[in-house]
């Protein structure tokens, strides 16, 4: 029951929620120890999870659409573990960096954000296709309305570009899905929408031929969370959501709503389209590297501190792409702490980014400058989260773009060598911000806002502290948090031609 | 097991140093305290450091090596990086330098920086890059190597830009990141050459896998691998053609420019190729690649260095030229000269950065050699301690860089990697370097005095920043007679062994054969003086030219000036190096960014999505403008629709 507890409890705190005065310090403070309540059933996953086995653990199985062998059915392992658990860390200090910056219907906004949870934790934890898929699409909805009600001015533009695009790709997925339901009962004979079910299937696969099913599947659903992720070409919506999001709403969207993405393709697509996988794994290694090189090069030319912050985000998940299909253990492994350190300090920067337009309301990076004395706390904090950002070691960054770097280089050097060039450029684009914002002359745009230039409250400090040593010690000490997912990672990649999946009793 | 707690003291001192500093001092204290804290701390791990070396001299047999895994790093699959340290006799020499230079220079910023409004974010910065350098020295693989590699390249990105107020000099800091980071990349790429070669990354483990022979192809691993470590060092080492960043560097407070970017850090490269000698050993190509890119940058530099007024400068690429030396003993195989003059350059570069830093104090803060001169009268122990550092660089015996110097020379002429030209390269240099060093004292100490006395009234340094620059004086006179060659020890009483020689034995690889001493003792002796009198009197030379023109008949060099003409000019801007990269690379790369940007995803992507809903918005209106509800209308869908579907099907 503990899993369902986590994916249910966020839906009844929204719910709770509605008994409140909108407007109230209470609201703040009831979602907050919600969302607090809902991080101790995420310590007590922590406990229960057991690092060594591969299996599905915790598992659940409910009945639901039984004629078409659709069930609730969730489970978790090394794979899906540290997702789940980003999600639980992330809501309450996204909570927190709400505290004063929202102001209209705050009861909605709360809800939304709870509503967003446990999709967003659904996803992680679905093993029925038709269930993956609902979370997913729900996860459009809060968030639609996190951009769109509480967000910048061009919010409508960035809300319905987000929706588009995104459901553009759900489309897809959801034929695809359909069809492998279709599928089961024509190759074993019942219905199943259990993705258990589905790794066993052998799908007919021919190399070089794109209409066959196992390739058309693979595109259907890579198109999905590729969008998601987003890889280049279809990156351009990110931009504007970010921009347009509330501080909360970028957090999370990077944080958490990207790595549905990358997710689904370690999840669904590579161990379902083993064959397409391999054989299209070369395509999915340059569209990362793209990624890599053109997010960056963006980057390095935006005016707009959180557009900055966007780009660079492609450039990371184009990292991640790239550790998934090298298809090796260091590749995949490197994927999976880039997503996390993605969570972590693109998270963190987005909240920076939100602290200083609270105070200048302004994120043109040439409105600012000479910020450093003003705040040195939080120019601190912003350069740890920088270097998390360019992969210095002793950062988490470093191990995450270690590996991947080096599963990619193991599965092909040609692409190694060109991914390379984003560790530069990621220098390049952060410094050049970092040196625009906080070193050289005060800004003029800064002089009429001295007084709001401050340093770091408490509530921020509490923000902030957490990413700080999550920096630290994934970058001093990645064992404590890959032995989590090793055994799960190993399995994924010593039977990739023929994954399954046991359920641990 | 002690052992382990001392590697442990020495490595997290001055990281403690840093935290206490960092976190609590911050705008609270003054520089005595935090300036106190932070040379304890170092002091701290100096002692530990000399405790180690101690105890590696009293294991008299065996491997001497001491050693301390902590944890394992990363262990993923067939990579497992242990965070393993040691002090062998290669790393025992940089510790003690990196620690014994570094105390030095933490007591002199007491004096130099005690009034600075940043001071104790000064302290912790010094303190924490001799936390990485240490990572980087006893790091006993690639990556531990690595990470205190990139540690120190932040450490000096923060105290480049440690007066960021000012744009300049944050952009210097920011430029030497990104720099380092260039040859960043082509280090990791080298780590995973060898990687997927070796299996390993662990220097013993490589050491033991590496084949006997030399491997002559360019496209084997082993070079690959070793060519692109190298552009790394270039990178950290300030070589052709990454050397651009540490003139800027100098934007730093002067003790940082003589820790970190003449004494500790800009070693760092020259230090991984002697730390992987067996490596390089074995790959003859990037030696030969490595000889020709360190006498090229022993020239380029010291020719720029001619004509330079800003006494930092001078100094500056006095230290990529003479860095260029390292490599060129590295190139030829001796890594153990480069070893030594890395340790006497250590020595004797960290005096006069500190002697121009109390130039600098005594003058407030004016660097322009133009406007100083006869200062020696004012500073008379800066003077001498920067005569003692003077005499070293330009090669002048019993000076300590007369002997690590000669040793590189001769080498380059006499090993089998060596050749006459890099000899010759590296004596035009020496000549060089005497003469422009040469210039500098004549500048600054000598002659005239330029300065406006209304305004400045240059007063010797206070006590804590003397005491460094005469104990740097120093060794920078003893300092080379650890490595006294046999030629002359022959001739001197006593023989005095070659200690550096002897220490080293059998940590270090050489390709093929050391030095071979086959063709006739007497001969190679009386060839080895000739050489040796050679460079010395050229140098000699060249230093009393210089002296006649800047102090006899100043007139000549404005002559000299007028009559180059262009050829002048081209030095004095430094070949307009940065202004090709500016213009050939910077500028193209952001505006193909815009480009791409405006085109590829305003105008080309974002469009298309418009095109795209525009036509699924046009379906949907289509289509609702069919539906009018109209039977009739619906029945001549249907009529229409029979109609083509039988045409489709039976071709009426």
């Amino acid at each position: 029951m503990l899993l369902s507890q986590i994916i249910l409890f966020p839906l009844l705190a929204a719910i709770i929620l509605l008994i409140f005065n909108s407007k109230s310090d209470l609201l703040k403070q009831a979602a907050l120890g919600l969302s607090l309540a809902e991080l101790l059933l995420g310590a007590k996953l922590f406990m229960a999870f057991d690092p060594s086995t591969a299996s599905l653990q915790l598992t659940e199985n409910y009945s639901w659409i039984s004629q078409f062998g659709i069930s609730y059915s969730i489970g978790v392992d090394g794979l899906s573990f540290w997702l789940v658990l980003l999600t639980v860390f992330i809501f309450p200090i996204a909570i927190l960096g709400s505290w004063n910056s929202i102001n209209k219907s705050q009861k909605g906004y709360y809800a939304s954000l709870f509503v967003l949870q446990t999709a967003m934790i659904g996803t992680f934890l679905s093993i029925d296709a038709i269930l993956f898929y609902l979370f997913w699409e729900l996860s459009l909805v809060p968030m639609y309305f996190i951009i769109g009600i509480w967000g910048g001015a061009r919010r409508i533009y960035a809300t319905v570009k987000f929706f588009i695009y995104t459901m553009a790709g759900s489309i897809l997925m959801l034929l695809a899905m359909i069809y492998l339901i279709l599928m089961h009962k024509e190759l074993m004979g019942s219905y199943s929408a259990n993705l258990l079910d589905w790794y066993k299937m052998q799908i007919p696969f021919v190399g070089g031929v794109l209409l066959t099913p196992q390739t058309l599947m693979f595109f259907a659903f890579s198109i999905a969370f590729a969008i998601k992720t987003p890889a280049f070409p279809v990156h351009t919506w990110l931009p504007d959501a970010h921009v347009e999001a509330p501080t909360a709403g970028s957090v999370l969207l990077a944080a958490v709503m990207l790595k549905m993405g990358t997710y689904g393709f370690v999840r669904w697509v590579i161990p379902l389209f083993p064959q397409a996988a391999q054989y299209w794994a070369w395509l999915f290694m340059v569209i990362g590297v793209i990624g890599i090189i053109y997010g960056a090069l963006m980057a390095l030319v935006q005016t707009d501190i959180k557009k900055l912050v966007a780009y660079s985000s492609v450039s990371h998940m184009g990292y991640v792409l790239m550790g998934l299909f090298a298809l090796n253990q260091m590749g995949v492994t490197g994927a999976l702490y880039q997503m996390l350190n993605h969570g972590i300090s693109t998270g963190a920067l987005f909240f920076l980014v939100g602290m200083i337009y609270e105070r200048t309301h302004t994120r043109q990076i040439a409105h600012y400058g000479g910020l450093a004395p003003f705040m040195p706390w939080y120019t601190i904090a912003f350069l740890i989260i920088t270097l998390s950002s360019i992969a210095v070691p002793m950062t988490n960054g470093f191990i995450g773009e270690f590996l991947i770097l080096m599963g990619s280089y193991k599965s092909n050097p040609v692409w190694a060598y060109f991914a390379v060039i984003g560790v530069v450029l990621g220098a390049a684009y952060m410094l050049w911000m970092v040196k625009k914002v906080f070193y050289g002359p005060t800004g003029k745009e800064l002089s009429g806002h001295k007084d709001h230039l401050v340093d770091l409250s408490a509530r921020e400090w509490i923000i902030l502290s957490p990413f700080i040593v999550l920096v630290f010690w994934m970058g001093l000490r990645p064992n404590d948090f890959l032995n989590y997912s090793r055994h799960s990672l190993e399995h994924w990649v010593k039977n990739q031609s023929s994954y399954t999946l046991d359920v641990k009793k | 097991m002690t052992n382990e707690y001392f590697i442990a003291i020495m490595l997290l001192s001055p990281l403690v140093g840093f935290l206490i500093n960092g976190i609590f001092g911050r705008g609270r204290w003054g520089g005595y305290t935090s300036g106190a804290i932070a040379t304890f701390f170092a002091l701290t791990s100096f002692a530990s450091a000399a405790y180690l070396v101690f105890g590696l001299t009293e294991l008299a047999d065996g491997p001497r090596i001491i050693s301390a895994t902590f944890f394992d790093w990363i262990t993923v699959d067939e990579l497992k990086i242990p965070a393993r340290f040691v002090v062998d006799p290669i790393s025992a020499i940089m510790v003690l330098v990196v620690t014994g230079v570094g105390t030095l220079i933490h007591l002199f910023s007491i004096g130099y920086m005690h009034e600075d409004r940043g001071v104790t974010k000064y302290f912790s910065y010094l303190n924490f890059f001799l936390f990485n350098m240490l990572v980087l020295v006893t790091g006993d693989s690639l990556p531990i190597m690595f990470v205190g590699w990139e540690g120190v390249g932040l450490a000096s990105y923060l105290l480049i830009g440690f007066w960021f107020n000012d744009e300049e000099k944050a952009t210097a800091g920011m430029k030497a990141f990104i720099t380092n980071r260039i040859g960043d990349a082509a280090f990791i790429i080298g780590m995973f050459i060898l990687f997927f070669h070796f299996g390993t990354l662990e220097f013993e483990k490589i050491n033991s896998l590496v084949p006997v022979g030399p491997t002559l192809s360019w496209l084997s691993p082993l070079t690959l691998g070793t060519l692109l470590l190298f552009i790394g060092a270039t990178g950290k080492s300030a070589q052709i053609p990454l050397y651009v960043w540490l003139p800027d560097a100098m934007a730093g407070p002067t003790p940082v420019s003589a820790l970190i970017h003449a004494a500790t850090m800009v070693t760092a490269g020259v230090y991984m190729i002697v730390r992987l000698s067996f490596l390089f050993a074995a790959a003859p190509y990037t030696l030969m690649v490595i000889a020709i890119i360190g006498a090229l940058t022993v020239v380029l530099a010291a020719t720029i260095g001619l004509a330079q007024w800003d006494i930092k400068k001078v100094l500056a690429y006095s230290t990529v030229s003479q860095l260029g030396y390292m490599f060129l003993a590295c190139g030829v195989g001796a890594f153990g000269a480069a070893l030594f003059h890395l340790m006497t350059h250590a020595f004797f570069k960290a005096l006069m950065f500190l002697g121009s830093g109390s130039v600098i104090h005594g003058m407030h803060h004016e660097q322009d050699m133009r406007r100083m001169g006869g200062l020696k009268k004012y500073l008379p122990i800066t003077y001498f301690t920067f005569l003692a550092g003077w005499l070293a660089i330009i090669g002048m015996p019993p000076f300590a860089g007369f002997f690590s110097k000669d040793e590189i020379l001769w080498q380059s002429f006499s090993s089998s990697n060596g050749h006459w030209i890099f000899w010759a390269i590296g004596v035009l240099g020496a000549t060089l370097t005497s003469f422009y060093m040469t210039r500098l004292m004549a500048l600054t100490f000598w002659g005239q005095e330029r300065f406006d006395k209304k305004h400045h009234h240059p007063h010797e340094s206070p006590y804590s920043m003397l005491i460094p620059l005469i104990a740097l004086a120093v060794l920078s006179i003893v300092g080379g007679w650890l490595g006294i060659p046999h030629v002359i020890s022959e001739v001197l009483p006593a023989h005095p062994a070659n200690v550096l020689e002897h220490w080293l034995e059998g940590s270090l690889v050489h390709p093929i054969a050391a030095t071979a001493v086959d063709g006739g003792h007497a001969d190679h002796a009386a060839l080895e003086w000739g050489l040796m009198g050679l460079s010395v009197g050229l140098a000699l030379l060249s230093a009393v030219t210089a002296y006649v023109f800047y102090i006899v008949k100043p007139e000549i060099p404005k002559l000299l000036v007028q009559k180059l003409g262009q050829a002048y000019e081209l030095v004095f801007n430094k070949y307009y190096v940065d202004e090709i990269y500016q213009r050939y690379i910077l500028n193209p790369l952001v505006k193909a960014s815009e480009d791409l940007w405006l085109y590829v995803d305003v105008r080309i992507i974002d469009k298309l999505t418009y095109v795209l809903t525009d036509m699924s918005i046009g379906t949907g209106k289509m289509s609702k403008a069919m539906q009018t509800g109209n039977i009739q209308t619906y029945a001549l869908y249907i009529v229409m629709g029979v109609a083509i579907i039988l045409t489709i099907f039976f071709g009426v």
